[in-house]
């Protein structure tokens, strides 16, 4: 059933209403409909910006991406996540809630009534306390919704899914009681096929409409060789990782790890054009800085160079990595620009002269 | 043609996902085409498995919905490719159906489009005359698409040989009309069109000849063509966990390779990766016409939430296509991304079928398969004396980034070009990732291939290209030294080793794919840039301590990178030279204490 009526809705995985409120009007439409023919998609490119510099800047979403978070369980993604969606400029927030805890959903529910967006959130949630299986009808019921606002309505529709690793476990249980042979990790043979029926309904339509989809998958101790987060990997159009920063004492997205497949789409393009440049440069230079972390570590002595990365990348990720940076792309690049003249010589950065001529400060 | 009232029929007896059990009335034959008529939509599958009455098939489309005692039809033929004029830069689903002419935003089952463009007019022109002897193959004339061209063959599945009793006058025909009859030795006529069908799964053979692959093929891309270079003809398999830059490679690869025709073989991968190259082809100039670079280019695109029954075709349908274009004597590009989840897709089915597993629960003959698609590969030499290849380079995205899975392993028996990426590389953003010591081009070991090689660039160029993978040897150990005893705790030599090193890595591996310049370095520059890198790094530098040794490497790094992303030969290009010159000069009179 999907019509206007679904928006500041709370659902169960079937649909009926958990909030207290009528059972909404619209029409009915069958869930896990057949997929997009690619030639009617359009390229995604238009910058979905969240304000957050690790993210925005070195790993920048785009409207119609797919991305998760890859995260330990006890890594704050669902409140990152939350803050991501009340950020970027959606039309619609479909929250899918899989294997929910009571807590975390009342967590959900809470901040976006607080943020006064109650009026674009659609919620199908599957706590803990409902049986299992019915985990494997939320995502369907999730995008279905999402599909009616992005191509009927021609809405930007951000869906949250979380946690797709209960959504994977829930298929191995079935998969299991149909005597199918486990693959990898016992998950179905099929888990790439299942999982990517889901994540590839995320795209930018014609009309403009787009439906983008943000996913947690957690990890068990960090492993992203676990046929789940392996599969999400082959899937998604990059991943996030959070990680706590013991020199600033704050989460910051990890530079490393993370990745956005779509940001070449848009850095350099929507974005000022030394962005990919100096995102690479910055990246490189607190790279540098972990080695020379590691020479610390064990007992060498730094050399001038090392002693200089280690503070360019305090700095760096208090100011640029930090979850709790809100600000907008051009200043992100300009502080980029300002560390750099701090710590280091035109020549350690390896960015074309076109760029040092023009925004190198000394 | 299809006459379907004469084939046999059936009734659907069991349902299992997309692999659905039919009761057939008559004789039917292995990887026979059947429709299954649900609710007047005929949902195209394929015959699997036989046994007794029971016909297991495999559909490729989503069977909700479906109900047991729905009626099958069957075909009386294999699942077949349609081949003729009209195939470049089209789009295709994995069996060969036209993208663009179906309807709607989404893909609604049974919508069978055209592969080829049945109203359009082509100008024929015959290239040979009545009354030759013909066989499969050879070429009765030909028609102009877009840049190609096109040739129209006698068709494949013909066997011995045949009059030539009439070939029609230079003009406009549609492809379905008939150019050309044929007359047997029993005196029957076989009159031959623009379009033929060929059954995917079977290798089209009309050439006479496939000699080893000895041709370089130029890709562009530095660390491939410099250090591992692959041929026309060649095979190659690119590995790699996800995120190490495979789809960007290949991408590049698809952009700017020495091909007449590229075909891309988007096989359960992400929709918005076909999107882009829908979005950029028809924008990009092909550096080899200065043509649009969708000209040249098919795409087959069965993407990751296409059904997984197509997802096995579709690199079977690419392949066709690709024999089919170099019978006409055209380089072939065909490019699969990815190998694995078609391996996945048999693996799915097999799996449906009860069979007993192989390792990671793949069919257990997923080697000889594997082994067999890589084989239609090759360079040849058709009936006519003219050659044609077909240069296939497939990706494996390898679970968990675990070389040791079925897929790589088969893979690395069938392929003989190895590009590892690396996550180490690709996260510290050295992109490409190939990691240069672990990969390999076994062409390097062909008399025919080195051969060509020298007269490519020079006579001592393999010495070269083993220095510099010897110096990147060297710098790794170095690279490990440094860590383990500290910067002080070792010779300065060692510092100058691991910067040699790394400025192979900054100057010639790495290379950055989204620039205008530096994505594409051409076999020229590529000589000139390992020679001068070779020269400036093997130069007795002279340092006073260790710490000189960074700033100096940085400087010189910076003046090549710089000279990547600068026309080659411009102005600006010559006066990086002079820095070069001048930084070097520096270091090696300049410096008066070591001398």
């Amino acid at each position: 059933m999907v019509g206007n009526d679904l928006a500041g809705r709370f659902f169960n995985a079937f649909g009926l209403p958990i909030d207290g409120g009528p059972k909404p009007e619209g029409k009915e439409v069958a869930v896990a409909g057949p997929s997009v023919n690619p030639i009617r998609r359009k390229l995604p490119s238009e910058l979905l910006a969240t304000g957050i510099a690790g993210i925005d800047m070195n790993n920048t979403l785009v409207t119609g991406q797919k991305i998760p978070f890859f995260a330990d369980a006890n890594q704050p993604f669902n409140q990152v996540m939350a803050l991501v969606a009340l950020r970027a400029k959606a039309d619609k927030i479909i929250l899918g809630g899989m294997g929910l805890l009571n807590d975390d959903y009342l967590f959900f529910k809470n901040i976006f009534e607080n943020a006064g967006a109650l009026h674009k959130i659609v919620c199908f949630a599957n706590t803990t306390e409902d049986p299992p299986i019915e985990r494997l009808l939320i995502p369907d019921m999730a995008l279905i919704s999402a599909e009616y606002f992005a191509i009927e309505k021609n809405e930007k529709v951000l869906v949250l899914l979380t946690d797709m690793t209960l959504y994977a476990d829930a298929l191995s249980i079935v998969s299991n009681r149909m005597d199918q042979i486990p693959s990898k990790d016992s998950m179905p043979g099929s888990l790439y096929s299942d999982l990517a029926r889901i994540y590839e309904k995320a795209a930018q339509f014609e009309e403009g409409g787009s439906i983008t989809i943000m996913a947690v998958t957690t990890l068990s101790g960090g492993d992203i060789t676990h046929s789940i987060p392996d599969n999400t990997g082959y899937i998604t159009e990059g991943q996030l990782f959070l990680k706590y920063n013991t020199d600033i004492g704050k989460v910051i997205i990890d530079p490393f790890r993370s990745l956005s497949r779509l940001k070449n789409n848009v850095i350099g393009k929507k974005t000022r054009k030394d962005h990919p440049q100096v995102m690479n440069a910055s990246i490189r230079l607190y790279l540098d800085a972990v080695n020379a972390k590691t020479k610390l570590d064990n007992g060498f002595e730094l050399t001038e160079y090392d002693q200089r990365t280690l503070k360019y990348s305090y700095e760096y990720a208090d100011r640029l990595l930090a979850i709790d940076v809100n600000i907008d792309t051009t200043r992100m690049l300009d502080i980029a620009w300002e560390l750099f003249s701090k710590y280091f010589s035109i020549e350690e950065l390896g960015i074309k002269s076109t760029f040092t001529d023009l925004y190198w400060k000394k | 043609m299809m006459v379907i009232n004469q084939n046999s029929k059936g009734k659907v007896h069991g349902i299992i996902s997309n692999l659905v059990i039919v009761s057939v009335d008559g004789p039917i034959i292995q990887n026979e085409i059947c429709y299954i008529i649900k609710e007047d939509i005929p949902l195209m599958a394929e015959v699997i498995k036989t046994s007794g009455q029971m016909a297991y098939v495999q559909v490729f489309e989503n069977t909700t919905g479906l109900k047991i005692g729905a009626h099958v039809e069957f075909t009386g033929n294999m699942l077949e490719a349609t081949l003729g004029p009209g195939l470049l830069s089209s789009q295709y689903d994995g069996l060969l159906h036209d993208l663009k002419s179906m309807k709607g935003t989404f893909l609604q089952p049974g919508d069978y489009t055209s592969t080829v463009d049945l109203e359009r007019f082509w100008n024929f022109s015959p290239t040979v005359d009545k009354g030759t002897l013909v066989r499969a193959g050879d070429w009765l004339g030909s028609v102009i698409e877009n840049n190609v061209n096109h040739r129209i063959m006698v068709p494949f599945t013909l066997e011995g040989d045949y009059l030539l009793e009439n070939i029609f006058p230079e003009g406009s025909y549609k492809v379905t009309d008939t150019i050309a009859i044929l007359l047997d030795n029993h005196g029957k006529q076989t009159p031959v069109t623009m379009i033929q069908k060929w059954p995917v799964k079977k290798a089209i053979h009309v050439y006479t000849d496939k000699p080893r692959p000895f041709k370089i093929m130029e890709t562009g891309i530095r660390v491939i063509d410099t250090f591992s270079p692959i041929t026309l003809g060649g095979t190659g398999f690119i590995p790699g966990p996800f995120g190490s830059g495979k789809t960007v490679l290949q991408q590049s690869i698809s952009k700017q390779a020495e091909a007449d025709i590229v075909i891309v073989a988007a096989c359960g991968e992400r929709a918005n990766e076909i999107v882009e190259i829908f979005a950029e082809f028809p924008q990009l100039d092909d550096p080899w016409t200065g043509r649009k670079l969708i000209e040249r280019t098919i795409i087959i695109a069965n993407t990751s939430n296409m059904p997984v029954a197509a997802r096995e075709a579709s690199m079977y349908s690419a392949m066709t296509l690709a024999e089919y274009y170099r019978s006409m004597g055209l380089n072939v590009l065909l490019l699969a991304d990815s190998t694995s989840r078609w391996a996945q897709a048999l693996r799915e089915m097999s799996n449906r079928m009860e069979e007993l597993p192989g390792p990671d629960a793949f069919p257990m003959d997923l080697p000889t398969i594997i082994s067999n698609f890589y084989s239609r590969a090759g360079f040849v030499y058709l009936n006519n004396g003219q050659n044609g290849s077909i240069t296939f380079i497939g990706t494996v995205s390898p679970a968990g980034g675990n070389l040791r899975e079925p897929v790589t392993e088969s893979t690395k028996k069938a392929a003989r070009c190895f590009y590892a990426l690396s996550q180490a590389r690709a996260d510290s953003k050295r992109y490409p990732a190939i990691d240069p010591i672990e990969s390999y081009s076994k062409y390097l070991e062909y008399d025919e291939c080195i051969a060509t090689l020298n007269s490519t660039f020079s006579d001592d160029w393999l010495i070269k290209i083993n220095l510099l993978k010897n110096m990147l040897r060297k710098g790794k150990d170095a690279a490990d030294q440094i860590n383990i005893l500290g910067d002080d705790g070792v010779s300065i030599d060692t510092h100058v080793t691991f910067w040699q090193s790394e400025t192979i890595d900054f100057v010639i591996l790495q290379q950055d794919a989204f620039d205008d310049i530096d994505c594409r370095t051409p076999l020229e520059r590529q000589k000139f840039m390992v020679n001068i890198v070779l020269e400036s790094i093997s130069k007795s530098l002279f340092f006073d301590s260790f710490e000189e040794v960074r700033p100096f490497f940085k400087k010189l790094i910076n003046v090549f990178q710089q000279m990547n992303y600068r026309e080659f030969m411009s102005d600006e290009f010559s006066n990086h030279m002079q820095e070069l010159h001048d930084l070097i000069q520096h270091n090696t009179i300049h410096n008066p204490v070591n001398l």
